[in-house]
């Protein structure tokens, strides 16, 4: 599944530095009927973890009241250069990932 | 007897009727202000809860409960020894009561979290956080929405 990644290419070191990700995603509540009555069984994104140069920086669980195509931001000091991991994990065995690299001067 | 203009009017409209406006169904019980209690004790516990420190961006009016762009930050200085470890967000009439965990850590910087998320009805929406010394602080706000989430049906 296609994802979106922005993380900045250069940073000093000690910034703070904002991560965003949105990744594309139905996000099926389970809570929806169709018009014959029949409930759509959930298919959501459960959990999402970025790690930096390997070590987790960020977690979040998520739930049908998050939006379709989940896009999170969050913030991170940039101590050194290296690799952003993202991961999401969901219902039905979804797992996706996807990277991006940084320089830290 | 011929059809009279009014006959044949109420005949079309009533098909039309028939034809495009969808079975009304049963809605799913919705989250009540107690269920959002239970959500919030099964996080923080015993502990009291105090007001302030958090605060939650939110549109007061939205058009469209599908996607509401909402971001909580943290007043913290974002150290090993006072940080925020979790930011915990709940909604009062959704079907569910939890909207988001987010788990940070002193290498955050900044304790701030946004996202999109989907709002059912009019309502409350409560972010938590927990900080480093387990003291959990908490701000509510009151968004209305015109075209609710979650629960429209499939077509």
């Amino acid at each position: 599944m296609a994802a979106l990644i922005n993380v900045p290419a250069k940073a000093k070191r000690g910034d703070v530095i904002e991560l965003r990700a949105l990744t594309s995603h139905i996000m099926e509540t389970g809570f929806r009927h169709t018009v014959d009555g029949k409930l759509v069984p959930r298919d959501i994104i459960t959990s999402f973890t970025c790690r930096y140069n390997g070590a987790e920086i960020f977690r979040a669980d998520l739930f049908p009241a998050i939006a379709a195509n989940p896009y999170l931001s969050f913030f991170t000091v940039a101590k050194e250069s290296g690799k952003f991991e993202f991961e999401w994990i969901g219902d039905n065995g979804y797992s996706s990932t996807a990277s991006a690299s940084i320089t830290v001067e | 007897m011929p059809t009279t203009r009014r006959q044949f009017l109420n005949l079309a409209g009533g098909v039309t009727v028939a034809g495009t406006v969808p079975i009304v169904t049963l809605r799913p019980l919705r989250a009540t202000p107690a269920m959002l209690n239970t959500a919030i004790r099964n996080v923080v516990g015993e502990a009291p809860i105090r007001t302030g420190k958090v605060k939650l961006d939110i549109p007061p009016l939205v058009e469209n409960g599908n996607t509401v762009p909402m971001t909580v930050s943290v007043a913290s200085p974002m150290t090993a020894d006072d940080h925020v470890k979790s930011i915990h967000v709940f909604n009062e009439k959704n079907p569910q009561p939890n909207i988001g965990n987010f788990y940070l850590t002193p290498s955050s910087g900044r304790a701030q979290v946004s996202t999109r998320i989907r709002l059912a009805d009019t309502q409350k929406v409560v972010a938590i956080a927990r900080l480093s010394d387990d003291t959990f602080w908490q701000v509510a706000a009151d968004v209305v929405v015109t075209l609710a989430a979650c629960t429209e049906e499939m077509n």
